[in-house]
């Protein structure tokens, strides 16, 4: 089975714990304003075999210590379930940790897929359904399929979510988050994401008009404070949290 | 032997024979515990230090503070000098005055007159005179040997740094020795060894006879030296104070006599712990006062300088000294060698703030303790000061007791001496397979006998076969060029000070280095897999190279590439060590530039894979710039492959860079994933590792408006740097190397 793979960092930090290696898939069907990987939009070539990423991922595994692994992102991975599903029944062979960085928008069916991973990375990326529709494009209904799953399926879920300016850099966002939040079951840690605009040059290389051009970096520290607003809200379930 | 000094000290062996290595493992305390018993920094401490700081900027701006120009390097050859005479608490400075910088003749006279003269000094008359009308000097004794072979080599930039008009150093004394044992008892042993060296008298061991003398003589020296000072280190040293200024007081005397490229330290952490827990434990020593008189130590060692040309900065920018402090590491059964000790000199860079000087060098281990690994790597995020070496890749080698002297060269302390033989530019080498021998950039020959390479498009098996036809050659003119060096500088300019603190019977290294290794190796990948013509002027040498198509990168973790890499310094290894060698010194190499990739590029025309002509080589054993697109890991992998013992024992240099949002997202993450990092290259047998953790555009502004950022400190290639110290054309070469980052 081959699938088809934008790039590998092998030195991924900030994707799930510890040392990790990222493989981003191609293709999405969500077409988000902020989206920083606009190359990953489509599908290319298969260009990769299972065999060819697992061993790309066995010479990571040294670096990997107690917490490391790899991460499946993109582009949207669920669109490759297949593929990935192969990969894991290798990866757990070997005892290697999982993680999924996901919106949810797949092709469902996707308790087959989760029962191979140990953490979703997931990506919330609006709670009021008009607003995520102008955000991706797409009706928000097939993100809370995929909640369903996890939620059945008791998965560990890291949620993560971008704040953009006079998008949702409010207070009342975040207490509406809070409320989105608890349908969802087992949250170990939440991070919020400040908006940049460093995806921007690859807009332009693509010829992709950027929508976002009169919107500026979110500020760290006006995010900071939406976090410490939220953690004095919100409580997680286990302590992973900082 | 046995005495009053030596009280609770345990073990027997160390003793009867000088060895400071069983006198350690039978009497350190290993410390598993964290950094919460560190002191802050002593009342003492704070008035040295901001006197030198001052200095230093005063320095920073003059870039050479003072000169004395009236006297000649030696051990015993200045009037005492102090920073606060009445808070000093270790003394010794090379010259009467802190920052003032000693002329050393020995190594190469003319090099004088260039540092005086960009300075605005002049030589002091007599001393000019009778040297000249007295005294040869090792950088004329090595020019009325050298070949024609060799001064063309030298001269287009194939032979680079090579030690001929200075001192070569790279030689760490056992300074240690002093402390252990007192001068007098160093004196007695080397008597007898000059009684032992009987035979036929012939080169040999008549060479040897005058070296034990001359190293007997500079014991005395030092110990006069030391009673300048009021202290007298006939005996061992009594307690830790004694044992730290006894040590100091050797390297001082190295320092003092010799301006060799890298002087380094060595090892001190676990030899001063035993001597700072036993004064601690008999109650005769607070907490404080350990770390004053670590602090004040690492002051000392942070204000050795020496007279360089600006070309001699050129090439290694922002006056490094390598005063290389090697630390942790294990015993030969496994045990951790962290001591508080070791702590207490890591320490120094919170104290005294952040400083390139002394070169802290952590020998890694899987199994050093946890938290000593978290708190380096802290310190190492913070300060961007410290560099990694692989313990578990060593020690099978060397043992226990051995240091790093410069950047990543390996010796067993009082042991191992090493011949530094600076670098062959491995990149030139190709483009003079491909151009008949002669020069790309002088237009003149420089190997004889190279065939012409006629093809519209490069053969990948026709060039490896004349490549090394080259570095057959090449070898043969490196070879030579290092033993003419060698015997002039034993004959010459002898470190009598830094030998005397060796065994008499010392194993002796030709340490060769490559530059160029990730130029040549993505060459030969593009030759190989992509289509390379060379484009060639009317003279028929190639000027430039059309690259058409792609081809694999080193620094990917790509075998089809990376394996070249590994045949390469394979290759030229055993090409070298098919010679023989002055003194019979084993034959090692290392793959390592320090900042001179930027001069080395500037020298060498474009390369096959695609780079254009005087842009700077990577450093080291580096990825090229922008090449590594895999992600840290893949690069790392890479350089992981090249074979330490088997080919490049002298050292491995890599220099790893990334913004700090990439290492984690927080402080604690940071710290662990830098851990983890480490262990996973480490334990695949990789040598060396530099960590910067920082932002390019902190570089670019610390570039543009350096008065913002006067403690800016990077790690260059084995050596760290004040930022503000490197040329522009060095800050723009570091800023344009790899930085891992994912946004």
């Amino acid at each position: 089975m081959r699938a088809s793979i934008d790039s590998i960092e092998t030195f991924g930090l900030v994707d799930g714990p510890g040392i990790r290696t990222v493989i981003f898939f191609n293709s999405c069907k969500l077409r988000c304003l902020y989206c920083h990987n606009p190359e990953m939009w489509t599908m290319k070539d298969d260009n990769y075999s299972v065999d060819e990423i697992f061993n790309k991922i066995m010479r990571s595994k040294p670096y990997f210590g107690k917490t490391g692994g790899v991460t499946f992102s993109g582009g949207e991975p669920l669109l490759q379930s297949d593929f990935i599903i192969e990969l894991c029944k290798k990866l757990k062979g070997e005892g290697i940790n999982t993680c999924l960085d996901t919106a949810g928008v797949g092709n469902g069916n996707y308790d087959e897929i989760l029962k191979y991973i140990d953490i979703v990375l997931l990506d919330i990326k609006q709670t009021d359904p008009d607003k995520y529709k102008y955000l991706t494009g797409m009706p928000m209904s097939e993100i809370n399929t995929f909640i369903d799953s996890c939620n059945k399926l008791h998965k560990e879920i890291w949620i993560r979510q971008v704040i953009v300016p006079n998008f949702n850099d409010t207070k009342e966002y975040i207490d509406s988050l809070i409320n989105y939040l608890q349908g969802i079951n087992n949250i170990t840690r939440v991070d919020f994401l400040p908006f940049h605009r460093l995806g921007r040059e690859k807009y332009l290389s693509l010829n992709i008009p950027y929508r976002l051009e009169n919107t500026n970096d979110m500020n760290k520290d006006s995010c900071d404070e939406l976090y410490n607003y939220f953690l004095s809200k919100y409580k997680v379930k286990s302590n992973t949290i900082d | 032997m046995n005495t009053e000094e030596w009280k609770n000290f345990k073990g027997d062996t160390w003793k009867n024979e000088i060895n400071v290595k069983d006198f350690i493992v039978n009497n350190y305390d290993k410390y598993d515990g964290n950094e919460s018993f560190l002191a802050g920094v002593s009342n003492k401490t704070s008035k040295v230090w901001s006197k030198c700081e001052e200095l230093l900027k005063k320095e920073l701006g003059c870039h050479v503070l003072d000169i004395d120009t009236d006297h000649m390097s030696g051990i015993n050859a200045f009037k005492p000098g102090y920073i606060c005479p009445e808070d000093d608490v270790i003394v010794g400075l090379q010259t009467d005055a802190p920052l003032k910088r000693i002329v050393n003749p020995y190594g190469g006279i003319r090099m004088v007159y260039e540092e005086l003269e960009a300075y605005n000094y002049k030589l002091n008359k007599d001393v000019d005179k009778y040297f000249n009308e007295f005294r040869k000097s090792h950088n004329e004794g090595v020019f009325d040997a050298y070949t024609e072979d060799i001064r063309k080599a030298r001269h287009v930039g194939l032979l680079t740094g090579l030690p001929d008009a200075y001192g070569r150093g790279r030689i760490i004394g056992d300074y240690r020795r002093i402390a252990l044992y007192g001068i007098d008892y160093l004196i007695e042993d080397k008597k007898k060894d000059l009684d032992n060296l009987k035979g036929e008298m012939l080169d040999d061991l008549i060479r040897s006879r005058e070296e034990v003398s001359m190293q007997i003589k500079a014991l005395n020296a030092i110990k006069e030296m030391g009673l300048s000072y009021g202290i007298d280190m006939s005996k061992p040293a009594k307690n830790a104070k004694e044992a730290i200024q006894f040590t100091y007081l050797g390297y001082l005397a190295g320092v003092k006599e010799n301006n060799g490229a890298a002087m380094s330290m060595g090892r001190v952490d676990a030899f001063f712990d035993i001597y700072l827990t036993r004064d601690i434990a008999s109650g005769i020593l607070t907490e404080e006062e350990a770390q004053e008189l670590i602090d004040n130590f690492v002051i000392k060692l942070r204000l050795v300088r020496h007279l360089r040309t600006p070309e001699y900065d050129e090439l290694f920018s922002g006056d490094p000294t390598w005063v290389t402090c090697s630390i942790g590491g294990l015993t030969e059964d496994g045990k951790s060698m962290v001591t508080k000790t070791s702590y207490r000199i890591v320490h120094t860079l919170t104290n005294l703030n952040t400083a390139p000087e002394p070169n802290i060098t952590i020998l890694w281990s899987k199994e050093l303790p946890e938290t000593f690994k978290k708190y380096v790597a802290g310190i190492s995020i913070d300060t961007d000061a410290i560099q990694y070496e692989n313990d578990d890749l060593m020690r099978p080698i060397y043992g226990c007791d051995y240091g790093i002297a410069c950047c990543v060269s390996a010796m067993r302390l009082g042991k191992d001496m090493q011949f530094f033989g600076a670098r062959c530019n491995l990149a030139k080498s190709l483009l003079l397979s491909l151009n008949k021998g002669i020069d790309e950039r002088m237009k003149v020959p420089v190997i004889e006998g190279v065939p012409e390479v006629n093809d519209e498009v490069l053969n990948y098996d026709s060039v490896i076969e004349g490549y090394k036809k080259v570095l057959h050659k090449v070898a043969g003119i490196y070879s030579d060029a290092m033993n003419i060096i060698h015997y002039m500088h034993d004959k010459y300019a002898y470190e009598a000070g830094q030998m005397a603190l060796h065994d008499t019977d010392v194993h002796r290294y030709m340490a060769y280095g490559v530059a160029g290794l990730s130029v040549a190796v993505d060459s030969l990948s593009a030759i190989k897999y992509a289509k390379v013509s060379p484009i060639r002027d009317a003279d028929g040498i190639t000027t430039d190279f059309k690259i058409e198509g792609d081809y694999p990168k080193y620094g990917n973790d790509d075998d089809r590439v990376d394996q070249i890499a590994v045949e390469l310094v394979k290759y030229f290894k055993d090409e070298l060590a098919s010679h023989k060698t002055y003194r019979d010194a084993e034959v090692t190499m290392s793959v390592l530039t320090i900042t001179s990739n930027v001069v080395y590029g500037s020298k060498t025309g474009s390369t096959p894979d695609g780079r254009k002509a005087g842009i700077p080589f990577a450093p080291g054993a580096n990825p090229m710039h922008g090449r590594d697109t895999n992600g840290a890991i893949a690069s790392l992998n890479s350089v992981a492959k090249l074979p330490y013992e088997r080919a490049c024992k002298d050292g491995i240099s890599n220099t790893f860079s990334i913004i700090p949002n990439a290492l984690g997202m927080n402080e604690e993450e940071r710290k662990t994933n830098l851990v983890t990092l480490l262990d996973g290259y480490f334990s695949q047998m990789a040598h060396h590792l530099n960590v910067n953790v920082l932002n390019r555009e902190t570089l670019i502004d610390a570039m543009n408006n350096p008065e913002k950022y006067p403690l800016l400190t990077i790690r260059v290639s084995g050596y760290a740097v004040h930022f503000n110290r490197l040329t522009r054309k060095q800050q723009e070469e570091v800023i344009s190397r790899t930085f891992h980052e994912k946004i």
